[in-house]
């Protein structure tokens, strides 16, 4: 399964060449390094009908799912972090607005295991969850598994299976080798996972510098890199730009009202 | 029936019902344990309590930091002020799988958005309908493995009557299920919850029906009080005591850490 080399190029042509309707798409980042602008040139594609994965889905889906490009949510948990709701996702939910949003629902523990299942080729992971609790009636991924060794039942989650991953990183070396280091959260799994790979960085370097508790992606992993400055933003991207911590707060009077959100989104997104 | 935002104590020391619920989480949690800290209230009381009496608390958040030391209260759990003062930071598989799965973590720190008289959490959705609910919660998050696998579960929530309920809409995390041995049966090797911290009072399990029984009110606060903010019968413990009042230094050190707090955060 020999991958094409890596291409650095523009964000609106990686976005256009590896994201098409009714995919799968996973941008992932655990509270840092949240893909945002990659989000928001998916938005401004048009495309639609797509499953997103993700296990905190936050302003970036609240804004994808508000504007139409969303059939179907598997996530673990969403909100606005330290804030409160995601009113796009709430009202798509509660009130099928702008349409009907199905949902797969999941922990982090579940969500995590179905990363590593997925980037590890197995058909599903194993893991002591769930027990008790009612997610296991509503979400078909989850069954019960006995151990052939202990027979004791444990719970078994399905590999995610995604079209394409997208993260954010600090750094890609010019043959597109892609470093990030800070809260690493599940990206390596959800890279590993895609059939194709979307990694938006800070900046090219000439040569990575290795860094402590940092995770080196190998560009034959990844199909394309695309420069995109704060492109986590508000998100942010440890040692480069800060958490902007006032735009989380400052989304949720955005995103109550469907006309406040919809002009916000002209404004900001859809003239970007 | 007392309003909760009234201030209690006389003269310098007075606080409110928010900080009291607090402080009393805070003196939960022992010297030396290792706790997974979920953001909001329970990071608060954990920070707290690192600076007042348990310098050697381990604080652990499910971003993956490991002996977080953060100078300010941080708005998510993934601030990047946990990731540079934590002693290590590992990836979400692992935080999940090698660090609290296995039991290494002493106490679970949850907050609820209502909890029934075993102590079950329903973070999910309020309503009849998980399809269609009246109104969607967050969802699960880490929480269901963290009620399983934590020697201990503290959870943290203020008690009102739609918060304390005769049945959950959804069960999201198990606590002691319907009372009884039923954590044992079900292969649970975590404890589960072993106090409920509200603003009003502190609620333990029967260390054998498991039902929550009310063991401590705060000062000010009756166990008629509590009963006015719980949707079932609340049983009350033989004798129940009233939580020690906030010592000049708890109330301090939480106010500066409150003071602190990036605007955003406040």
């Amino acid at each position: 399964m020999t991958r094409p080399p890596t291409q650095i190029v523009p964000l609106q042509e990686a976005i256009a060449k590896i994201v098409r309707d009714g995919d799968t798409v996973a941008l992932e980042g655990f509270t840092h390094l949240i893909p945002t602008v990659a989000g928001q040139e998916i938005i401004r594609q048009g495309r639609r009908d797509l499953t997103l994965v993700r296990m905190t889905p936050d302003i970036v889906y609240d804004q994808m799912i508000g504007m139409g490009c969303a059939r179907r949510l598997v996530f673990s948990w969403g909100g606005n972090p330290g804030v409160g709701s995601l009113h796009r996702f709430r009202d798509a939910i509660e009130h099928g607005w702008p349409g009907p949003l199905e949902l797969e629902e999941h922990s982090h523990a579940g969500m995590a295991n179905r990363y590593a299942a997925g980037a590890s080729g197995l058909p599903f992971a194993v893991l002591r969850g769930y027990v008790g609790s009612d997610l296991v009636t509503h979400t078909p991924s989850i069954k019960e598994v006995t151990c052939p060794f202990t027979g004791e039942v444990l719970s078994a989650v399905s590999a995610l299976e995604l079209d394409v991953a997208v993260i954010h990183a600090q750094q890609a070396d010019t043959a597109g080798n892609v470093q990030l280091w800070g809260i690493v959260g599940v990206q390596k799994e959800a890279v590993l996972c895609g059939r194709r790979a979307l990694v938006t960085v800070e900046e090219v370097v000439e040569t990575l510098e290795p860094r402590p508790g940092a995770i080196v992606l190998p560009h034959w992993a990844i199909d394309y890199v695309s420069v995109v400055p704060n492109g986590a933003h508000p998100s942010y991207t440890h040692d480069y730009t800060q958490r902007d911590n006032d735009f989380y707060v400052a989304w949720d009077a955005i995103s109550r009202d469907r006309n406040t959100f919809t002009r916000w989104m002209e404004d900001h997104v859809l003239s970007g | 029936m007392s309003s909760r935002a009234d201030q209690q104590g006389a003269g310098a020391a007075t606080w409110t019902a928010a900080e009291m619920m607090t402080i009393a989480a805070a003196r939960a949690l022992p010297d030396g344990a290792t706790c997974l800290v979920g953001i909001g209230l329970p990071s608060t009381a954990a920070n707290l309590a690192r600076r007042v009496h348990a310098g050697g608390l381990v604080l652990v958040y499910e971003s993956g930091t490991i002996g977080s030391k953060p100078e300010y209260l941080p708005l998510s759990i993934g601030d990047g002020i946990l990731a540079e003062t934590a002693d290590t930071v590992v990836g979400i598989v692992e935080i999940f799988n090698y660090w609290l799965q296995p039991g290494r973590i002493d106490v679970g720190f949850l907050g609820a958005a209502q909890i029934d008289r075993f102590a079950n959490i329903n973070t999910t959705v309020i309503g009849p309908s998980y399809a269609s609910p009246t109104v969607r919660l967050p969802g699960a998050g880490g929480a269901p493995e963290i009620a399983a696998s934590c020697r201990e579960v503290i959870i943290v929530t203020r008690q009102t009557r739609e918060r304390f309920v005769e049945r959950l809409d959804f069960v999201t995390s198990f606590g002691h299920g319907a009372g009884g041995d039923e954590r044992r049966r079900l292969g649970l090797r975590g404890g589960g919850p072993a106090a409920v911290i509200t603003d009003l009072g502190v609620l333990e399990p029967d260390p054998v029906t498991r039902e929550l029984v009310l063991t401590h009110v705060h000062p000010g606060v009756t166990p008629a009080d509590a009963q006015a903010a719980t949707g079932w019968e609340l049983r009350l413990a033989p004798t129940v005591e009233t939580t020690p009042p906030p010592t000049e230094e708890e109330l301090r050190v939480l106010r500066e850490l409150e003071a602190a707090r990036p605007a955003a955060a406040r």
